[in-house]
């Protein structure tokens, strides 16, 4: 369970991007949280594994306090927490193995990392992760040799190796297109069933968000103006978050969706 | 561009008065200085000498024709000498500007005092010419290809520095970000996140640095630093002017080929 | 899905894929610096001898004798300054008309091959051995330092400003064309304001890069502060030594930021 309260944050710029934040998210429960630029998203799930530091309030994972950690303790606690990012944040000159493995650093000493020695079993279930996500025949092919969704699905295994009770999910689909999104966050939440992790993805579309998880929370100038189940999303509660629009066109039925089969996608 | 009415109408000028005022005070200064370093420099010049510089030109150039070839036989090893100074002081340099570097980046140096450090050695090495410490080196460590190779080395410090601590300070942020939130500590956040994002410019400063040193150290040999400098000193001051010749065209051809093989070494790389 | 037959070995792909090519550069590399560093012949004898004599000298850094001969050192150092601007401007000079000649777009063949070919050589070789025939031909003293750095920049200047003409803009110059123009008034109108302002921040680069050299041309008799510090050294009056350096250091930084910050009002 994670558990936010009261956080604030505010920049050395003198902005508010959260005011007095709190959250609950129970274990398993993939939420999506929607809103403007601006309105703060990037900023909250950076505070909870500590990119950003929080200015007030106190954030909890479990048992533990993140706020309050060590900086070694913090790596330990990050290690629970696994995150995927907007412009997929690859190191593209290494290869898409590296790329995986790199999930595994808060686990190895400097050696190993050094030398690329990981241990077997983090090999072993490094390769059934790229399997998962059909990118197996990819393994030795530099990042930056990978398209747009590939390059999304490598960093989906690199969260997951971690082996994280929940992900951190910054915009996923904001450099893919319609289709790749769908695939990417179905296999997301897939994959999330599968392990039964909690997640909260940072979405600005708000059908997307709709279609691919349990919960929404609007955030607005880092205020929460939205807690609630995905149909709950009416033209007024879309107006209060985004403001005036004609949001008719944009809230569609979730569930008549017929996509391909994941793997054929892949080419 | 200022259009001013006048009684004939409007009257277009380039620019603003203010603006062409300062323009003229910018040549002004600009030819006072040189009229004044052009007389300091003519007040110590023997006149005599310089116009008989042609003369002088075209006797010097009459003797230096046809080279001696035969003298090649005495340039391969100085030849070998000036590369291995130019090598070797590289891959010092590159040992020594690496850590160097990080230290100097403001997003890797572990303290501002440490980085202020660092940038002092970058711009101490780097004002220096390598002529200076050849000539301070051979007071030390004796005449000779040691006291050339770490000439090179020590030049190339800042030069090699300054270019990669420019390039860890370019670096695509969100991919170390990436790397820290899995629970990294900050040296393997280096290993994976930086390392690999700078790694080619690394390779691509230390040969274009290559290149540069090549053809600095042909001139070593002038203070006693090894290389084939040592030769072209010797042979100008027993005035052998067809073997002077012979040395320029090694030279020539030394720093004509290390261009072409670090614009292919580089091409490939990067 | 298969779970247990995943591969739990993993090598990161050599760099070279070759590997008759890879084993080749290694063992060629290993046998050219063993070559390398065996031919150094390396007097140690002499070097525990001269190891003294550096420490001697690096303590004379702290602090530096500012006083002994201070007259002869502030001399020296400003025949360097006035022999690395009049050579800057001199070699610029000279450089307009080669520049212009070695651009392909505007000079005939004859001329593009002459002008380049005056580049070739003053690039390669080195200001110094430039300086010691300037002194042959000119006599001792600054003006064969003059001389030879004039050339010098030559070739670092012609080249750059014939290459940034064959890389200007051609519908302007096209259009400053096709009114008429004459040859020159067509280089006053499309060519001077498309290059000028880089011309000018080079200028100042190569100020800096000249003063460098101004300080070392004196050591070959070619005026400026290098004569002082050639003796300096030869007589062992580490105090003197130590105070041109840190002269040098000084100035050339304050050059440094003096033309960066000047190029920047420049542009």
């Amino acid at each position: 369970m994670l558990r936010l309260e009261n956080v604030s944050k505010r920049y050395k710029t003198g902005d508010l991007a959260l005011k007095n934040v709190s959250l609950e998210i129970p274990n398993g429960q993939v939420i999506a949280l929607i809103g403007p630029s601006g309105a703060g998203k990037s900023t909250l799930i950076r505070c909870v594994n500590r990119l950003v530091d929080a200015t007030e309030g106190k954030i909890q994972l479990g048992d533990t306090e993140i706020t309050s950690l060590s900086s070694g303790e913090l790596r330990k606690a990050r290690r629970r927490m696994g995150m995927i990012f907007q412009e997929y944040a690859l190191v593209e000159r290494l290869t898409v193995m590296e790329n995986v493995l790199s999930g595994r650093l808060g686990y190895v000493n400097f050696w190993q990392s050094l030398f690329r020695k990981f241990p077997k079993k983090d090999v072993k279930e490094a390769y059934r992760l790229l399997d998962r996500v059909g990118l197996m025949h990819m393994a030795d092919k530099r990042a930056d040799e990978l398209s747009g969704g590939q390059r999304q699905r490598v960093g989906i295994c690199r969260a997951l190796i971690q082996d994280p009770e929940m992900l951190l999910v910054d915009e996923p689909t904001a450099s893919l297109d319609p289709k790749t999104s769908r695939q990417i966050m179905r296999l997301i939440n897939e994959l999330c069933a599968e392990r039964g992790l909690a997640a909260i993805i940072n979405i600005h579309d708000v059908l997307l968000a709709q279609m691919f998880s349990q919960r929404i929370v609007g955030l607005k100038e880092g205020i929460i103006v939205y807690d609630g189940p995905p149909d709950g999303l009416t033209p007024e509660v879309l107006t209060e978050i985004y403001g005036e629009e004609d949001w008719e066109a944009t809230i569609e039925d979730v569930d008549e969706e017929d996509d391909a089969p994941l793997v054929e996608v892949l080419k | 561009m200022p259009l001013i009415e006048t009684s004939d109408g409007p009257l277009w000028k380039r620019r603003t008065t203010i603006k062409q005022w300062l323009i003229w005070a910018g040549w002004l200064i600009g030819v006072s200085i040189a009229y004044y370093a052009w007389n300091l420099i003519s007040e110590k010049t023997i006149w005599m000498f310089v116009w008989d510089a042609p003369r002088q030109m075209v006797d010097i150039v009459g003797r230096m024709v046809p080279p001696s070839w035969s003298y090649m036989d005495n340039l391969w090893r100085p030849v070998w000498d000036t590369l291995n100074i130019a090598t070797i002081g590289t891959v010092i340099a590159m040992v020594l500007a690496v850590p160097i570097a990080f230290l100097a980046a403001n997003n890797t140096t572990p303290h501002k005092l440490v980085r202020a450090v660092a940038l002092f050695i970058i711009v101490a090495t780097r004002s220096v010419n390598s002529l200076i410490w050849a000539l301070l080196l051979v007071v030390i460590v004796g005449p000779g290809v040691l006291a050339g190779t770490i000439a090179i080395g020590i030049r190339s410090i800042g030069g090699c520095s300054k270019l990669l601590y420019e390039a860890i300070e370019e670096i695509n942020h969100t991919q170390v970000e990436a790397i820290e939130a899995t629970g990294a500590s900050r040296i393997q956040q280096m290993l994976y996140g930086i390392v690999p994002q700078v790694l080619p410019t690394f390779a691509g400063v230390a040969v274009f640095r290559w290149d540069i040193n090549v053809r600095g150290s042909t001139i070593l040999g002038i203070v006693g630093a090894g290389g084939i400098g040592v030769q072209l000193n010797a042979s100008i001051n027993v005035l052998a002017w067809t073997q002077v010749s012979m040395i320029l065209l090694v030279i020539l051809g030394t720093v004509f080929i290390s261009e072409y093989v670090s614009a292919k070494v580089r091409h490939s790389i990067i | 899905m298969s779970n247990s037959n995943y591969s739990d070995t993993w090598k990161k792909p050599p760099f070279i894929v070759n590997p008759v090519l890879r084993w080749l550069i290694y063992v060629g590399s290993l046998v050219y610096f063993a070559l390398a560093i065996g031919t150094m012949e390396i007097n140690w004898t002499r070097v525990a001898e001269g190891l003294p004599r550096g420490l001697t000298l690096l303590s004379k850094f702290f602090p530096p004798n500012l006083a002994d001969s201070r007259g002869v050192i502030v001399d020296g150092i400003l025949e360097s300054i006035w022999m690395a601007i009049i050579s800057t401007i001199g070699g610029i000079i000279l450089s307009v008309p080669i520049g212009l000649g070695a651009a392909r777009n505007l000079s005939p063949k004859w001329v593009y091959l002459f002008c380049r070919s005056i580049i070739g050589v003053s690039r390669t070789f080195p200001e110094i051995i430039l300086a010691i025939f300037a002194v042959k031909f000119f006599g001792f003293g600054p003006f064969a330092g003059f001389v030879a750095l004039s050339i010098g920049t030559i070739g670092f200047f012609a080249k750059l400003l014939a290459e940034d003409i064959e890389n200007m803009s051609k519908s302007q110059a096209e259009a400053v064309k096709v009114t008429g123009s004459s040859w020159l008034q067509w280089v006053n109108y499309s060519v001077q304001p498309q290059v000028m302002p880089r011309m000018i921040g080079l200028s100042l680069y190569r100020l800096d890069i000249n003063f460098r050299e101004s300080a070392v041309v004196g050591i070959v008799g070619a005026g400026g502060i290098g004569a002082h510090l050639l003796t300096s050294v030869q007589r062992y009056e580490y105090d003197t030594t130590a105070t041109i350096l840190i002269s040098i250091i000084i100035i050339v930084i304050a050059l440094e930021y003096t033309s960066g910050y000047l190029r920047k009002w420049v542009q």
